[in-house]
């Protein structure tokens, strides 16, 4: 016997590393821009989500890898960064960036090295119209994230709610939104919404995104008397709503505001965003989902604020990746795109899913009752407050600075 | 109505534009020097005064800001503009570039700097006064007026010095001849401390102003560079009172166009005035050659 147990000592000791050797890590790559306040939330929700998968075990017994590059908001290193992450770092699927010019960049390049690429904050319908147009080659691109149309329809179907049939009555409107690709089609969901919720639009602005002294901009838009200004802004932020407070701008701000997603923008404007109102994918301390809150405490605890919108949809998608990765039984990117487009995940933001090869917005995030449908949430005394959907607001209400004259 | 406001809110502008550019062109009349980091020192004023507030308070931030400006600028001086123009290894006629090309790299350092540290995000210095004051149907910012109110304050006291003072009286005799000056038995090694010192205290003041008026972030240190240099070389290279003239003048251009044609363009104009007068006035406004 004893002779025996010498080669089996050996040979299991052999064995070990190969048995360590064939769960190979899921390894997930991240392009983002780590200095802005959006951009930074999606490598850190990233990590989050893969050490919680790493705690409990894994992917089938396989650890998940985060590798994350910063891109400078810059397209040419984010396409850099996507050849980088499928040569050199052999990444399984890519989450990447939150604006929609460096997405539209990086589509032919997920397609061309087959590497399944997941936007979880670029908002241009561009992006899946395109999967759409030329689903053989560009079927690896998708977006995590409500699309601008959504966006907008969104908008509409909280500012009904809340500022039109509410108490402000609100019966005139401004745009007030950035000149970017995302904003292209956000401004025309925008101008084809409001009427039909009973809300004449009297002006459109879009400026600049160099713009410093928003000055000018308010006092004509004052000039033109709208009762609301409905918002498309991502790339600015800070600026126009401080000097909004500054200047008391008698306008309420309702729609779209991604720098105002993050904690830090209490901060960063000291205060001025009191009484701005803002679509939010989800917030700390609403249980859109079961998974929400957790979700935002493990953050907060870590980084020391909140996620900013795309934190939230990143660690969502980190984790419908490792579902896909699971179900699809390989990592072939052929399979994984199979299993992705069959995504059905409880995350933070909602149910998702992704709109099939049939539909415009292929493989974009559905949007609707039962799936997705955003989030809005008004600053209050340095808190978001959620004051729609109705369903998970509660007993949130607007309520405005005194120098807003819908307020009186 | 629009006129008055086109008045109040270009005055403001441009108090800010001409604080920002007296210290730019009074270095280079001084001692020669182009200093390409002046965005940079101006964004860290206001970065600086926004992170102290919080702890500080709004004049504690405001305070902390000035003072890292005026250290910047020393630091500026003695680790970069310093050791090229003393360097034996590079030609005399190569130090201005090489100061140039000394100070833009730096001035691309600290904007790396404070992106990694605070963010690109903007971020805006708290007001010293908060409120609005309606001037004559107008409704304005009261720390807007505080802020024009106080440029002027600046460069008052600037003037004051140079005119009054044995220091002020030496450091315009520097920038007229400066070997008439050594002769006399002045040191110009301390003619041009006094010059970056004065220099350090108007980047801050205008730093944190800016901060507070309409937000700085370091995406704009190119641009707030690229506007002191547009300007002094409007107004004339070395020129105070040209830099303050040019500095209204770009001011009001912007603010009209931004209220008259589209706010989006608000630049351009400023620009096609810059481009016409080196094509035709090449000494700028005020210049001496």
């Amino acid at each position: 016997m004893s002779k025996l147990r010498l080669p089996w000592a050996v040979g299991a000791a052999v064995m070990l590393p190969l048995v360590a050797q064939a769960a190979e890590p899921i390894r997930i790559g991240v392009i983002a821009e780590n200095s802005a306040i959006s951009g930074i939330a999606i490598p850190n929700a990233a990590q989050v989500a893969a050490d919680e998968i790493n705690a409990a075990g894994g992917v089938d017994g396989r650890r998940i890898e985060i590798v994350a590059y910063d891109d400078h908001n810059s397209a040419a290193d984010a396409v850099r960064a996507l050849q980088r992450l499928s040569s050199q770092d052999k990444v399984q699927a890519v989450i990447a960036s939150y604006t929609s010019e460096v997405a539209l960049a990086l589509e032919p390049w997920a397609g061309r090295l087959k590497l399944p690429t997941i936007t979880p904050g670029a908002a241009s319908d561009e992006i899946t119209k395109r999967v759409h147009d030329d689903y053989a080659h560009l079927k690896y691109m998708f977006q995590g994230y409500l699309a601008s149309t959504f966006l907008a329809q969104s908008v509409c179907d909280a500012a009904k709610d809340l500022i039109v049939d509410g108490p402000l009555h609100v019966k005139t409107a401004a745009i007030f939104s950035e000149d970017a690709a995302w904003t292209g089609p956000l401004d025309a969901g925008y101008a084809a919404c409001l009427p039909k919720i009973g809300v004449t639009l009297l002006d459109t602005i879009r400026l600049s995104p160099d713009t410093t002294d928003f000055t000018p901009i308010f006092n004509g838009l004052e000039a033109k008397k709208p009762d609301v200004l409905i918002t498309g802004i991502s790339h600015v932020g800070v600026q126009p709503t401080v000097q909004w407070a500054n200047q008391q701008v008698p306008i309420p701000m309702f729609g779209v505001a991604s720098q105002a997603t993050s904690t830090t923008f209490w901060k960063d404007t000291n205060g001025a965003a009191e009484g701005v109102v803002l679509q939010n994918m989800a917030t700390e301390s609403v249980p859109t989902t079961a998974k929400t809150v957790p979700f935002a405490q493990s953050y907060i605890k870590r980084y020391g604020v909140s996620p900013a919108y795309p934190g939230y949809t990143t660690y969502d998608a980190v984790h419908y990746i490792a579902d896909a990765i699971h179900r699809a039984g390989s990592d072939d990117p052929e399979k994984l795109v199979d299993a992705l487009q069959k995504t059905d995940w409880t995350g933070t933001v909602g149910q998702i899913r992704f709109y099939g090869a049939g539909d415009s917005h292929t493989n974009g995030m559905v949007y609707g009752p039962g799936t997705v449908s955003g989030l809005f949430v008004q600053w209050q005394s340095g808190k978001q407050v959620a004051v729609w959907p109705k369903g998970v607001a509660g007993d949130g209400r607007l309520v405005f600075p005194a120098f807003v004259k819908a307020a009186n | 109505m629009l006129g008055l406001q086109i008045l109040i809110d270009g005055f403001a502008v441009s108090a800010l534009y001409g604080l920002g550019a007296v210290g730019f062109t009074l270095i280079f009349g001084v001692s020669g020097v182009l200093n390409l980091s002046h965005g940079a020192i101006m964004v860290t004023a206001a970065t600086v005064a926004w992170a102290l507030a919080e702890r500080a308070g709004a004049y504690g931030g405001a305070l902390g800001g000035l003072a890292s400006a005026f250290l910047l600028s020393f630091v500026t001086y003695f680790a970069v503009v310093r050791p090229i123009q003393r360097s034996r290894s590079i030609p005399s006629e190569e130090t201005e570039i090489f100061v140039l090309t000394g100070t833009l790299l730096w001035g691309i350092m600290i904007q790396v700097a404070i992106a990694y540290l605070a963010t690109t995000s903007p971020h805006t210095v708290r007001p010293l006064i908060s409120g609005v004051t309606v001037i004559g149907g107008v409704r304005t910012p009261t720390n807007e007026i505080l802020t024009a109110a106080l440029c002027w304050a600046a460069i008052g006291a600037l003037t004051l010095l140079i005119e009054r003072t044995r220091a002020g009286k030496a450091l315009l005799a520097a920038s007229v001849n400066p070997r008439g000056l050594t002769l006399l038995g002045f040191e110009l090694e301390r003619v041009h401390l006094l010059v970056w010192a004065i220099y350090g205290v108007l980047v801050g003041v205008a730093g944190v102003l800016l901060g507070a008026f309409l937000g700085a972030s370091s995406d704009n240190v190119g641009t707030l560079t690229a506007s002191a240099f547009s300007i002094v070389v409007l107004g004339g290279l070395g020129s105070v009172p040209g830099s303050l003239l040019a500095a209204y003048c770009i001011g009001y251009l912007e603010t009209l166009t931004a209220y008259l044609v589209s706010p989006s363009l608000r630049n351009i104009p400023a620009l096609i005035l810059l481009v016409a007068v080196v094509w035709a006035r090449p000494q700028g406004f005020l210049g001496r050659r």
